[in-house]
């Protein structure tokens, strides 16, 4: 499935937003994720189903004015 | 003390954490200003990296209220986004709300704010908006539930000061129970005092203290400038006069012919 994961383009095996951020070596409690614009709370991160084309940011703390 | 929407805090200053030389300097200069509140953001993480991680714990070793932002967007959609991904990573309801509608002044779209803020409002929200000094505008942020102000007194960095006291002093009449703290075109201690002085709540900066040549040094002075200034205001200053007035009694004087 073709994703694209911060702006890059991604092409991964995983189906669930979970897989994804463990196959691309995410981990912590300080990130944020939203598929297409939208937020995706962790809680739901395991059973979110990813679909090809699917736009995902992942965010996580920084600097800010 | 300072009530801000029910939160306790020990200063009026609040204070945006980029642009420091370092993360250490950032934390001295957190601490020499006093403030109990400061301004965070969130960026895209890159895969295996623990940016975020190490700058959220250095923030949270400092023991202050956190007051995330959503600069940098330009869009409704993106800025109500980015509130909801800020309250799952940070843990708290209040947003620096920034929908951004130039992109040379940085200034706020401020139709595309009030539309943000109502959605954001209702999904219970303490939405702190980056707004101009536009009255009108800010009836309208207040209406779809707003509990505080936060007008520009000049672009965001610029270190311009108070470009229209005219137009804050007016702000500052109109709203008089409303909390108003000046955002962004802070540049000298002086303007901070200035806006104290005029009678708001507080003030939020970041470059004039981050980019100065010692950061800790200028949190200091600002933080004794919005405190100067908040206790002139409350202390009932002389209006100016036309016409000298002595402050040496007159009477009793020696008369030397």
């Amino acid at each position: 499935m073709k994703l694209m994961v911060n702006g890059e383009a991604h092409e991964v095996a995983a189906t669930t937003l979970a897989e994804l951020l463990t196959a691309l070596d995410y981990e912590g409690d300080w990130l944020a994720t939203a598929v297409n614009s939208d937020l995706v709370h962790k809680a739901n991160r395991a059973e979110f189903q990813l679909s090809d084309g699917d736009r995902i940011e992942i965010l996580s703390p920084m600097q800010g004015g | 003390m300072f009530d801000l929407l029910g939160t306790n805090l020990f200063s009026r200053l609040l204070l945006g954490t980029a642009q420091y030389p370092s993360p250490a300097i950032l934390a001295d200069a957190v601490k020499a200003s006093g403030t109990s509140a400061v301004t965070v953001s969130l960026r895209r993480e890159m895969a295996g990296g623990r940016a975020g991680e190490q700058f959220w714990s250095l923030i949270r070793s400092l023991g202050v209220k956190i007051l995330p932002n959503t600069a940098g967007c330009h869009s409704v959609k993106e800025a109500v986004t980015t509130a909801k991904m800020a309250r799952e990573v940070f843990g708290t309801n209040w947003i620096k709300l920034e929908v951004i509608g130039n992109h040379d002044t940085l200034q706020p779209d401020v139709f595309g704010l009030v539309e943000a803020a109502r959605i954001l409002c209702e999904d219970d929200f303490d939405v702190f908006p980056y707004t101009t000094d536009d009255l009108v505008v800010a009836e309208r942020l207040l209406e779809v539930g707003c509990k505080v102000l936060m007008p520009w007194c000049a672009p965001i960095g610029s270190a311009l000061g108070p470009v229209n006291i005219m137009a804050l002093r007016s702000m500052r009449g109109h709203f008089p129970g409303v909390p108003l703290i000046v955002d962004a075109g802070l540049g000298r201690p002086s303007h901070a005092a200035t806006v104290m002085e005029l009678g708001f709540d507080a003030v939020l900066l970041n470059t004039a203290i981050a980019r100065a040549a010692d950061p800790v040094g200028m949190a200091r002075a600002f933080g004794k400038a919005v405190d100067a200034g908040r206790e002139a205001f409350s202390s009932g200053m002389l209006e100016p006069r036309n016409v000298a007035v002595p402050s040496t009694p007159t009477i009793g004087r020696a008369v030397f012919l």
